[in-house]
């Protein structure tokens, strides 16, 4: 349906356009519709391998149903080693959900002051963050590990929520939006009303920025859900595990314990859940917001 | 001067600072690349003391629940992470870097060489009641715990996995075959299951400690220590011959290439498509797990001789708990260590919650082993597995690379599986591979 709003907001009136070759169109369609399938099918395998039993997995269909035992599964996975599931999921939300509140504020914040006020070094500051881009944060993760060893945090929720408010690409993201979006006019208009600077930031140019920041918060809530080699490094209590981890170290038990790979297929798919839920909810900004953009352009 | 240093760090330092921790374990390991297998005095700490173990055996909480309530000076906490391959191992070797490793680990056979090279291990040998236990372990388990060296023990064993043969016990008596015992009589059965429409059984190109088990049985040898120097000799000539039966059997078409434990070789054992599986004892949950349509069906034997009458066995898996480089309470560590894999409730308990095949001769014999499984029609199955146990050579060595090696042959392997070269090409690539990693970490090696 969204699409169909879309492109009817995005074209140009009926009437003035130039008919299209249907073979063009044909291409197109196949085009989308290929990679359509090719991200929706491992979903939808991971849905029909997750309604199925133990022996039925093996010997059934891989993209279709056999009986139901959907229930059972999530039974299962939430009782399994005292519901530990539950709390994995638990920590995710709040590594992934915090992380990327506080993380997008941070990043925000910087870009708009690298892109709105002129202070000695700030080129030198923006091609340092700039740098931060291009490093993996994989390659991080042990260099991290050994600082917070000099602190004697490891281990701890801090490990892998601190390191996870950074976000180069956020700061980057909003700087380009801020230069772009919040008029110097606006800013210097705010000032001779007398608000001061904090307050033009977050009454004003927040809004102004909407867009880009739920841009980021999506970027690093996904980056940090799906961060798994730094808990990995940082973690070794399992009740601190985001989810990621969890289904990782059940995985890697199945031989030794077969049942567990019920429990990492269900698993993995509860937990792309509120992945999906983060995108539909907060993509009716993200299109909002860039449309906005078009139309001023 | 390190003695003295043990004692006051232990009787002043309860919650272990950072900065006292990293000191002692600085100046441990400058001493004990001095003193190399010398060992630390070993006396009990004052006071109650804390100790972290971390691991992945399932249940192993229920066990350490009850040495918790019977000491309460000695509490254990447990860590569960990823199996150890999968990352638990770089985790302690971070740790131990950092000066923060746990007091106990779970660290497999083939593993502990790549701990001990590295320093990574604790003598507990003088610790109370360690070197008495030796006889308490199947032999071949304290010769790989102590490495061979006199006054020397590096971890208490905890769990192995004595090999036999699974096979169809429905499917081989309709056709009428009879079940092998020996390898060529082995090979005769694939061909004629072969022609029943069916396969004898799978070579799985990525278990390459499977592989390791069967040399292990053939009395090969693929490592050796002298104390100087590793010799490294996955080509020798029992490794050859079990290279070439297998590649033998393959080049006749007789053998499935499927990836063990996945599901598509679930789904041949629940079907019927694979007849046999020379596997561990842990192996019974894999089939009654995977396979679970075939239950009754399924029977255990000795695993096919080289030599008709014969009686030897190998082993694929098993762990041991270390005391790792650092801990403050060496003397608790080592008696939880030894409560925990010797004493009958706790591996009463660890059978039951995770599974574990013990390492003592008397843990064989825990009830909970000598009852009849309804999977296998009801035959007490290990006890052909605690046969198995005591026809283990004791002598064999694992390298001090062993993932590096397992992923180099596992890649010639799937070349062989796939028609190019031979499996004993692969062990040939091992080999020149294994030597030069040990080449490029400084550790010598005999020409």
């Amino acid at each position: 349906m969204s699409f169909l709003t879309r492109t009817a907001g995005y074209g140009p009136p009926a009437a003035r356009q130039v008919r299209e070759r249907p073979m063009s169109r044909l291409v197109a369609f196949v085009i989308i519709a290929a990679f359509s399938l090719y991200f929706l099918v491992p979903i939808w395998w991971l849905f029909v391998a997750s309604t199925k039993s133990r022996g039925q997995f093996a010997s059934s269909d891989g993209l279709w149903f056999a009986d139901w035992h959907l229930w059972d599964n999530l039974t299962f996975l939430f009782t399994y080693d005292g519901g530990v599931y539950l709390r994995w999921l638990g920590n995710a939300v709040v590594y992934a959900g915090v992380g990327a509140v506080l993380g997008t504020l941070l990043a925000s914040m910087c870009g708009y002051a690298l892109a709105k006020y002129a202070f000695r070094g700030r080129d030198a500051v923006f091609n340092v963050i700039l740098g931060g881009v291009l490093v993996p944060v994989t390659a991080l993760a042990l260099p991290l590990f050994l600082i917070f060893s000099a602190v004697d945090q490891t281990n701890t929720y801090w490990s892998v929520f601190l390191p996870s408010l950074v976000s180069p690409f956020g700061v980057y993201l909003a700087r380009i939006y801020a230069a772009a979006s919040v008029p110097a006019e606006l800013l210097e208009a705010a000032r001779l009303d007398g608000s001061g600077e904090v307050r033009t930031f977050f009454t004003l140019s927040v809004r102004l920025m909407a867009p880009a920041l739920v841009t980021i918060f999506l970027f690093q809530f996904v980056t940090i859900w799906n961060n798994f080699f730094l808990p990995l490094v940082m973690l070794s209590n399992d009740k601190l595990y985001p989810v990621t981890l969890g289904l990782y170290a059940w995985n890697s038990q199945t031989n030794a314990v077969p049942e567990l790979r019920t429990a990492v297929i269900v698993g993995a798919f509860v937990a792309i859940v509120p992945l999906i839920l983060a995108f539909l909810g907060l993509q009716r900004f993200w299109r909002g917001g860039l449309a906005a953009g078009g139309v001023k352009a | 001067m390190k003695k003295s240093l043990w004692v006051r760090t232990g009787a002043t330092v309860l919650a272990g600072t950072m900065v006292l921790a990293a000191c002692s374990s600085g100046s441990d390991e400058s001493s004990g690349t001095e003193g190399g297998a010398e060992a630390s005095a070993c006396e009990p700490s004052e006071g109650p003391v804390e100790l972290e173990y971390t691991g992945w055996v399932p249940g192993m909480e229920d066990a350490i629940a009850l040495w918790n309530d019977a000491n309460p000076d000695i509490q254990v906490t447990y860590n569960t992470g990823p199996a150890g391959n999968a990352g638990t191992y770089q985790d302690f070797f971070n740790q131990l870097e950092a000066g923060n490793a746990p007091d106990l680990g779970q660290i497999e056979f083939d593993t502990l060489p790549n701990f001990r090279v590295q320093d990574g291990l604790t003598n507990i040998a003088d610790c109370e009641g360690v070197m008495d236990a030796g006889d308490e372990f199947v032999d071949w388990t304290w010769q790989q715990v102590t490495f061979g060296e006199d006054d020397a023990v590096y971890a208490i064993p905890q769990d192995t996995g004595p090999m036999a043969m699974f096979y169809r016990k429905d499917l081989f008596e309709k056709a009428g075959i009879d079940v092998p015992t020996t390898w060529d009589e082995y090979a005769q059965a694939a061909q004629q299951i072969r022609d029943e429409g069916a396969y004898i059984t799978h070579f799985p190109r990525t278990d390459v400690n499977w592989f390791a088990g069967l040399v292990w049985q053939a009395g090969g040898q693929w490592f050796a220590n002298d104390g100087d120097a590793w010799t490294v000799d996955l080509t020798g000539p029992e490794s050859t011959k079990v290279a070439d039966y297998w590649q033998g059997l393959m080049d006749d078409g007789l053998v499935k290439d499927t990836a063990g434990f996945s599901d598509e070789w679930n789904n041949e054992l629940n079907t019927g498509e694979l007849w046999t599986w020379v596997s561990a004892v842990w192996g019974s949950n894999s089939i009654s797990s995977g396979a679970p349509d075939t239950s009754g069906n399924w029977g255990v034997v000795q695993m096919p001789q080289w030599e008709d009458g014969a009686n030897a066995a190998g082993n694929w898996g098993g762990s041991s708990v270390a005391v790792l480089k650092g801990s403050e309470h060496p003397y608790e560590a080592a008696q939880f260590a030894l409560w925990l894999n010797t004493s009958e409730e706790s591996l009463t308990a660890l059978n039951k919650g995770g599974g574990l095949y013990p390492a003592t001769t008397a843990g064989l014999e825990l009830p909970a082993l000598k009852e009849g499984l309804d999977f296998y029609g009801g035959e007490a199955i290990f006890d052909v597995f605690a046969e198995a146990a005591a026809a283990t050579d004791p002598n064999f060595v694992w390298g001090p690379t062993m993932a590096q090696t397992y992923n180099d042959v596992a890649d010639g392997f799937g070349s062989a599986l796939g028609g190019q070269g031979t499996l004993l090409d692969a062990l040939g690539a091992g080999q020149e591979a294994t030597v030069s990693t040990l080449e490029s970490q400084s550790i010598p090696v005999a020409e």
